[in-house]
């Protein structure tokens, strides 16, 4: 292995990882660690954490502080290492099944502290692990194992979900432009409060297959064809707006980060 | 100024899994999947661009390194 970013900061000797062919997974976590490099951040100084899922497995292959933890609760875990130790750079690697349906109630609530935690959402619209069932995020219409005919659910818009909540940054981009990721995790580093960050990415396997959306760079197209920048949005006249997916920044606000608050209230006795 | 640079293209290939991503995102056709692995076809052609690196999800092809 000769290559300079994935040799320093993965764990080599487990590659190649268990992903399948096309996943779009591995893209995401190169963007991520190419923001941490690009920071120049100490690998000493970042914590991984991660849920359960497909995309939860990534914290296995990275060489820094990782936490695998329960299905749904990587936020809650990664609150309390932020607590107790916040000069660590907390990141929470989590799938759109795991930080939208089991885990929907802890992302509210770290987004409610406004917890300064760089949340990194790999939504593939699907649950890959367990064997393709619909998952919050599954489009409305979109077949999964558990929706033989289609999902009759609306499908959550997660960004807008965390912004209510109250996150200080919120971002999506795509594995088509991968670039973009690394930047938006490199700005939610920075924020000093809850970021939020949704990579939308391909699952070739399970929801490509079941929705006949084609191989990996078919689908990976598709997301170049479904979205569009923010910028760009904004300008198009209302009819035109409708079924694009906005990319790009979409919210940041200044609010008071919650350890500060809770240093405030310890410093006051 | 990628172009001052001169990179290497390098495929590990015990790390492909032949999605045929790199092949597709070429700009130039430098690759092909043969016997489900990608290989490196016409390197004269290749412009660095890294086109292939960044959307590979398997680390399996990249400019430099060691």
């Amino acid at each position: 292995m000769g290559n300079n970013l994935i040799e320093k900061y993965y764990r080599t000797e487990r590659l190649p990882h268990i992903w399948c062919p096309g996943c779009g997974n591995g893209i995401v976590l190169r963007a991520i660690v190419k923001a941490i490099d690009n920071l120049g951040l100490n690998k000493d100084d970042i914590c991984v954490v991660s849920g359960i899922g497909c995309s939860s497995r990534a914290t296995g292959y990275l060489d820094f502080n990782t936490v695998h933890t329960t299905h749904g609760r990587a936020l809650a875990f990664a609150t309390g290492i932020k607590l107790a130790n916040p000069n660590l750079h907390v990141i929470v690697i989590t799938g759109d099944g795991d930080c939208a349906a089991i885990g929907g109630n802890h992302l509210i609530h770290a987004a409610r502290r406004n917890i300064d935690i760089t949340t990194v959402v790999f939504n593939n619209n699907i649950y890959g692990m367990t064997g393709g069932q619909y998952s919050p995020t599954t489009p409305t219409g979109d077949k999964g194992t558990t929706a033989p005919y289609g999902n009759i659910d609306p499908n959550f818009d997660l960004c807008e979900l965390a912004k209510s909540a109250g996150a200080t940054y919120v971002s999506r981009s795509t594995v088509y432009g991968a670039n973009m990721i690394t930047k938006q995790v490199e700005e939610g580093i920075k924020n000093k409060g809850f970021s939020f960050i949704e990579a939308l990415t391909i699952c070739p396997t399970y929801y490509g297959r079941k929705n006949k959306k084609g191989d990996a760079p078919e689908m990976i197209n598709q997301l170049k064809e479904m979205t569009i920048n923010v910028d760009a949005y904004y300008k198009l006249p209302q009819e035109k707006r409708e079924g694009r997916i906005v990319i790009g920044e979409l919210y940041r606000v200044q609010r008071e980060e919650y350890i500060e608050k809770y240093n405030r209230l310890i410093n006051s006795f | 100024m990628k172009a001052l640079k001169s990179e290497k293209l390098n495929v590990e290939e015990e790390l492909c899994k032949g999605c045929g991503i790199c092949v597709t995102f070429c700009p130039k056709n430098v690759l092909k999947i043969e016997d489900g692995k990608v290989a490196i076809v016409d390197i004269d052609s290749c412009i660095q661009c890294g086109l292939c690196e960044l959307r590979c999800p398997d680390y399996a092809i990249y400019l430099g390194g060691k």
